[in-house]
């Protein structure tokens, strides 16, 4: 028997019954297209979901001159310089450290003419917007070299800019004066409103570290770093990290006590953690549903309509096709259908989670495994069920399925 | 004289077992027919008349006795074996003609020779229509199954039997579903295959049908109660002519 005589007869087959064959298709088409579209909403949602907790800085890490926390006690000058520039430079090399930066601040009174607003200034890098999820909304960020050269440049929030510029002027290139030093505004922050304390993130002043230190503070150290971890799931690993080089840069004994204290937001770390495994058994759930209602849809359609061609199988058997020519013409079928059905349903799949995204601005992703898994699931039920009704439709005696009613 | 065997069955018995009961169809029935004849073999129902042509048509096998079909005996063959005999050496003609439907004539009658991979495409289709045209139906190649008179579509079917040029002509109840009209316009046609020495099984039901053929077996509970010759067959032809036209 030769394939393209089966391929000819399969094809034939599938053209005399249009409708028929697009019906089956439908079955693997929304089986598909639902997988797809249904993950890619659910993966959209969290990831989403994951930004949002990211926002409150789950991954943040802070490290601080440890005598600095024990109260009134024993607050030595001394005490408090154990961080150094150098041992922020060395974290910037560790593993796991996303973004890292030191923070120095003085609290002044921030002048703009004859407008005044007490606050804090912060010697940071550019990294510590990353940090704390501070977007700059007008001009822009100051710059590596402003921080070598401790430049007289500042980025104010939204609080300090309404209060410093009541009439709405832009502030971008004026001139202030924190305790009477002058800096030049080159940016200013996206408005962030209260934290979860309660607290104005917005009332802040950003400044170049060097600036701070050299020119407000006149100190040689720092008063604590910020970092961030790559992953949330790798922050107490990247802890660990840093506690073992700073004790190493501090020469510290075996038995002695860390002189510096790092903190982390444990629980939002956590909640992202239990989020997230929550999403991950939800949408797996998800896709475990609509690959089974699909796949049985696709089960029941190829049933039936190997089952209602009975009379067709006799019929040919009894003009000389073998057991193996209606099998191989059925599975010809059948893959044409399934395969070209999984494409469309692919197509459609993605189509309909961009459509979701443009009407109903739902965040959405679509991971190539999911359009693998189902365009996978749905060809292979569709051409086992169409090979499996049609080996026994191949089996049966000619007689009987000619007769067949 | 010596003519061809076609068909040469020994003995023939077959045994169904319908719940506890066994169920003689056929008890033994032996015969030989040879080329060029046109058998119609006959019996109510429940006679074992459509056994014999399952196993005539190598649909079916006996339980016990012996079929030589053009020389080989069927009873060796495999499944697959038989699935080929079916498609080189026999034509089945069906009572409800079986054609495929949404499907033009031509492509109805190629279907047997696409199961045989010795046959190209373009022998296919010139052998189809020939085959349509020994019918008649030349003008209709590609009209579809569903479009077509009761007459034409078994017209179809003769032409789909005749394509793979068989040893073997097997009709079950071929005009039963034709009004009388039709029904000897289709006879007409089976006697001109047999004038052109082809051999034809006719099996039916209609004893009026004995008188066109030149040989009639007839069957009775599953055994041979008389199997005669016509030397002088009547004309289908001139029975079709007598039958009033259409009057409406």
């Amino acid at each position: 028997m030769k394939f393209i005589n089966l391929l000819k007869i399969a094809l034939k087959a599938l053209n005399n019954n249009k409708l028929r064959c697009f019906l089956t298709m439908l079955g693997i088409i929304i089986g598909v297209a639902s997988v797809i579209t249904m993950l890619a909403i659910g993966q959209g949602s969290k990831i989403s979901i994951k930004e949002q907790i990211s926002e409150m800085g789950s991954n943040m890490i802070m490290i601080h001159p440890g005598n600095m926390q024990r109260g009134g006690v024993r607050q030595s000058s001394d005490d408090m310089q154990t961080l150094k520039e150098a041992d922020y430079l060395a974290m910037q090399e560790l593993p796991g450290v996303a973004a890292v930066s030191p923070t120095v601040s003085s609290s002044g009174q921030m002048v703009n003419g004859n407008n005044n607003y007490p606050t804090q200034i912060q010697g940071i890098t550019p990294e510590y917007l990353d940090i704390r999820k501070f977007k700059v909304d007008e001009g822009s960020m100051f710059t590596e070299h402003d921080i070598k050269s401790a430049a007289k440049v500042c980025v104010l929030g939204k609080t300090v800019v309404d209060n410093l510029f009541p009439n709405g002027e832009d502030p971008v290139g004026r001139v202030v004066r924190f305790n009477k030093i002058p800096l030049t505004v080159v940016g200013v922050l996206e408005s962030k409103g209260t934290n979860s304390m309660g607290q104005d993130q917005d009332d802040i002043v950003l400044a170049p570290y060097t600036t701070v230190m050299k020119r407000i503070l006149a100190i040689d150290y720092i008063q604590g770093i910020f970092a961030s971890a790559t992953d949330e799931a790798q922050t107490e690993e990247t802890i660990e990290g840093i506690t073992d080089l700073l004790r190493s840069r501090h020469k510290l004994q075996d038995n002695a006590d860390n002189d510096f204290e790092i903190r982390s937001q444990q629980e939002l770390s956590q909640m992202m953690n239990s989020t997230s495994d929550m999403m991950t058994v939800l949408l797996a759930c998800i896709a475990g549903i609509s690959l089974l209602v699909g796949g049985i849809g696709i089960m029941n359609i190829m049933y039936v309509s190997v089952t209602e061609r009975t009379r067709e199988i006799g019929l040919r058997m009894s003009i000389g096709a073998r057991g193996i020519d209606i099998l191989s013409q059925f599975l010809i079928e059948a893959v044409i259908i399934s395969v070209s059905g999984g494409i469309i349903g692919v197509i459609l799949g993605i189509l309909a989670a961009w459509i979701v995204n443009i009407m109903a601005h739902w965040p959405v992703y679509i991971q190539i495994w999911s359009v693998l898994l189902s365009f996978a699931v749905c060809t292979v039920t569709g051409v086992f069920f169409g090979w499996y009704p049609a080996k026994k439709a191949a089996g049966l005696d000619p007689i009987e399925a000619i007769r067949y009613e | 004289m010596s003519r061809k065997e076609i068909i040469k069955v020994d003995k023939l018995r077959r045994e169904f077992i319908v719940g506890d009961e066994k169920v003689k169809a056929l008890r033994g029935v032996s015969f030989t027919i040879y080329e060029g004849e046109f058998v119609t073999i006959m019996g109510t129902s429940g006679s074992g008349k459509s056994t014999l042509l399952n196993i005539l048509g190598c649909l079916d096998t006996p339980t016990s006795g012996e079929y030589v079909l053009d020389g080989i005996s069927v009873q060796k063959m495999s499944k697959n074996q038989r699935a080929i005999t079916r498609n080189r050496k026999i034509g089945f003609v069906f009572q409800n003609y079986n054609l495929l439907p949404k499907t033009t004539a031509i492509e109805n009658v190629e279907l047997p020779l696409l199961y045989n991979s010795t046959v190209d495409a373009k022998e296919r289709r010139e052998r189809a229509i020939a085959a349509l045209e020994a019918v008649e139906l030349g003008e209709r190649l590609n009209h579809k199954s569903n479009q077509m008179s009761g007459g034409q579509q078994q017209r179809v079917a003769i032409a789909r039997a005749l394509v793979n040029d068989p040893v073997l002509i097997l009709a079950d109840e071929a005009t039963g579903n034709l009004d009388t009209r039709t029904s000897f316009s289709i006879l007409t046609l089976f006697q001109e295959f047999h004038s052109r020495g082809r051999t034809i099984v006719f099996v039916t039901h209609n004893p009026e049908l004995a008188q066109y053929s030149s040989r009639n077996i007839v069957l009775r509970d599953g055994k041979i109660i008389s199997d005669t010759y016509n030397d002088n067959p009547l004309s289908a032809r001139e029975a079709y002519e007598k039958l009033p036209k259409e009057n409406d």
